[in-house]
């Protein structure tokens, strides 16, 4: 009895398929590289320090909330520094270090850890910092006023702003190749459209992110821009323009389809991406911001919940109401 | 261990495993083992006078009553005496006893048996039929309580790695086709469909049985599944295939049917498939009652400690703490994993990654699910997020990026809704 060997004994599955969550959190850095290297490239090197200083602060406030909270460490899993990359993404070369820090602190700790950390945010965490920033700093977020001493060889007006105050005219010069090439002011991140698509594409095969989510936003993006576009062309800009300015293609890629703020059923997944897509619009073309990603994609978070209600019935229970 | 491929966002994929190419022939005879234990449902324990005791002997195929109150009956696959009775629990909590026998090199063949089971009065060889390889219930397919519409006889293995019920359809044909017959005998005449992997669809056929394909990813072959795919009928959320008037059989169960009316002895030998650490597999035929240790031994399949060892196969087996364990009539695979192969679950708590909802055959809203049943709302689970529609097939668990065990909380769910089901029945009298 004594020399029996004792093995160890778990519940089924044996098997487990490898993912995990610090391997989907370093695969959508991987994906956000391309976008952010073009923009440390046209902003050298104020942007890096933007990128690698958020980043550190969002680990460093994930750290602190895990021994303040005595919770097991959890910055290994990726996820702080995937919203610290995120932040940094959404904002300008320029952007002052104690920005940051609170930036960080308002995502990290505001946006996650006091729900409950990763898994229980109700909305983006990196959206609710930029969120709070645009509110409580507007000059932080103009990218006109942030990147004035910029000249990179393309028109520097931010294309939105330039679109809601000066019309369609204005914003004739902006090609749909320019625009995919990063030929815009904007966010650290958020210009490199062709970057940014890569990487969308590159997550939706791995299965890293949700496709329906994605394509359901940018095709609200694209077909309420279309219905204005077509209404009144003088006032309202195309489709396209609206497809690959601003945040939209970031917010696709990687905002809305953050995990624990999105739905996960279907027919959901397509409500929200589409109802994201179509409120992005509306501000950007009646609202009062000059981009609507951010406000509509909260929007949506809040929704979320009751969207993902919405859901088939499972096997055996379908007999019940018949 | 099946890796999520490097490309890919739908479900995951997973076929069985077929016998590709494997023949009959290489199919290991196990040697005959010393010592056999035989598991039989306990008697409840305050009419705890058990109708054997240890130092009886016992002859092969001998079926012993184990208490006048019970119908639970045992028919011992050695000669031997016994030489231990213990108490043991199953994995639902079910009591059982552990029969040890100290088993003769040479088989006496129980009398009783050839006699009870005439071909001619199948009603009354029943009873000596029951724990038969394959077949660890049958009185449920006998006396069901909605009479018997379909008995669906399935070729098919519950578990992927696993080829043990295929190659009884592959070697054992003609069997099949017999066995076929004396079940229908048995159960009064229903209509009998055989389950098979396309491949087999040839070899199936010889039973001349009605055969319906199945398209071999998993979970298909698991009875919820065929009653969806095979017969179009949906089981409601809590209850069997029983309860529609199916019966679910494997094919060894059939072919030992067979054996046992035409050859009037009871089969003592189950197939048994072995996984080994490589996931190489390989295909014994060994005495019911046989401890794994022999069995690994005779195979020489290292196992030290630290190491897990599963019956059943990948995605539904259990894993057991002993290598004492028998094979018994429902051991199809033994598995042996190494401990640098062990997954060990995560700290993390649900991310709401979607996963097992793409992965769950049932549509369970898996990631609601697993959040009630962490906090013990079990009721709540059941009501509203459908945790009795689940068939058990451990995909969510196996997709799950947090690694959460969301097929152990849902079992654990389930049981203690079985119990509070029961203190219910009996605070009603």
């Amino acid at each position: 009895m004594d020399n029996r060997k004792l093995f160890v004994s778990s519940h089924a599955p044996y098997w487990h398929n490898g993912s995990s969550i610090a391997i989907k959190s370093y695969n959508i850095m991987l994906a956000a590289l391309p976008a952010v290297l073009m923009g440390i490239y046209q902003y050298g090197a104020p942007a890096l320090g933007v990128v690698t200083f958020s980043i550190s602060c969002a680990m460093i406030w994930e750290l602190i909330m895990n021994f303040v909270m005595r919770r097991p460490v959890s910055i290994g899993d990726g996820n702080a520094a995937v919203i610290g990359l995120m932040l940094a993404m959404l904002l300008p070369a320029t952007t002052p270090w104690w920005v940051l820090l609170i930036g960080t602190f308002l995502a990290i700790v505001v946006g996650k850890q006091i729900y409950g950390g990763i898994g229980c945010n109700p909305l983006n965490p990196a959206l609710v910092a930029i969120a709070m920033i645009f509110l409580s700093w507007k000059g932080i977020m103009d990218f006109n006023e942030a990147l004035l001493n910029y000249e990179l060889g393309f028109p520097m007006i931010y294309p939105l702003a330039t679109l809601k105050y000066f019309g369609v005219e204005a914003v004739s010069g902006f090609s749909i190749g320019g625009l995919l090439m990063g030929s815009q002011t904007g966010g650290i991140g958020s210009t490199f459209g062709l970057g940014l698509i890569i990487g969308g594409i590159y997550l939706i095969g791995r299965g890293f992110i949700r496709w329906e989510i994605a394509i359901s936003f940018l095709a609200g993006v694209f077909i309420t821009a279309l219905l204005f576009n077509v209404a009144n062309p003088a006032v309202y800009a195309g489709p396209g323009f609206h497809l690959l300015t601003g945040y939209t293609l970031i917010g696709a890629f990687f905002l809305a389809t953050e995990d624990s703020s999105s739905p996960v059923n279907f027919i959901p997944m397509l409500l929200y991406g589409a109802l994201a897509g179509l409120l992005t619009v509306l501000i950007r073309n009646i609202g009062a911001m000059v981009d609507g990603v951010v406000f509509a994609i909260l929007m949506l978070n809040l929704a979320n919940p009751l969207l993902d209600k919405i859901r088939p019935k499972a096997l055996g229970k379908e007999m019940e109401n018949a | 261990m099946i890796k999520k491929p490097f490309f890919g966002f739908g479900k995951p994929k997973l076929d069985y495993t077929d016998l590709a190419g494997l023949e009959p022939g290489e199919v290991k005879e196990i040697p005959f083992s010393k010592q056999a234990v035989m598991f039989v449902e306990a008697p409840h324990p305050t009419v705890a006078d058990i109708s054997f005791q240890v130092g009886d002997d016992i002859k092969t195929g001998q079926n012993l009553k184990v208490s006048p109150f019970s119908k639970a009956t045992l028919t011992s696959p050695v000669t031997g005496s016994i030489t231990d009775i213990s108490r043991k629990k199953d994995y639902l909590g079910k009591a059982l006893l552990a029969v040890s026998i100290d088993a003769a090199e040479t088989d006496t063949w129980d009398d009783a048996f050839s006699d009870g089971v005439q071909a001619t009065e199948l009603e009354k060889a029943v009873q000596y039929l029951t724990g038969l390889p394959g077949i660890p219930n049958i009185d449920a397919l006998i006396h069901p309580e909605t009479p018997l519409k379909t008995i669906v006889v399935n070729g098919m293995d519950k578990d992927l790695l696993v080829t043990t019920q295929q190659m009884v359809v592959k070697s054992r044909g003609d069997d099949l086709k017999e066995g076929i017959e004396y079940l229908k005998k048995i159960a009064g005449n229903p209509n009998v469909i055989l389950v098979v992997p396309p491949y087999l669809s040839t070899e199936a056929a010889k039973s001349g049985a009605e055969v319906r394909t199945v398209t071999p990813s998993y979970p298909n072959s698991l009875p919820e599944m065929i009653m969806k795919d095979v017969l179009k009928q949906i089981v409601p959320a809590g209850a069997d295939p029983l309860s529609l008037g199916v019966g679910f059989i494997s094919a060894e169960g059939v072919a030992a049917l067979k054996f046992a009316i035409t050859e009037k002895k009871p089969p003592v030998t189950k197939m048994v498939t072995v996984i080994e650490k490589s996931e190489k597999t390989q295909m014994i035929r060994v005495r019911m009652g046989t401890p794994i240790h022999s069995i690994l031994q005779a195979l020489h399949i290292p196992l030290e400690e630290g190491d897990r060892l599963v019956i059943g196969g990948p995605m539904t087996g259990r894993s057991i703490y002993t290598e004492d364990m028998p094979v018994l009539p429902d051991t199809d695979a033994i598995m042996v994993q190494g401990k640098d192969q062990l997954q060990h679950g995560g700290n993390d708590p649900c991310v709401n990654c979607g996963e097992c909802i793409r992965a769950c055959p049932v549509r369970i809203p898996v990631n609601m699910l697993v959040r009630l049943l962490e906090n013990s709302q079990y009721e709540g689970a059941a009501n509203e997020y459908d945790l009795l529609s689940c068939i058990e097939c451990g995909l969510c668990s196996y997709v799950c990026e947090a690694k959460i065990p969301v097929f152990h909380y849902i079992m654990l769910g389930k049981y203690e809704l079985s119990l509070m089901e029961k203190a219910e029945e009996s605070a009603n009298g």
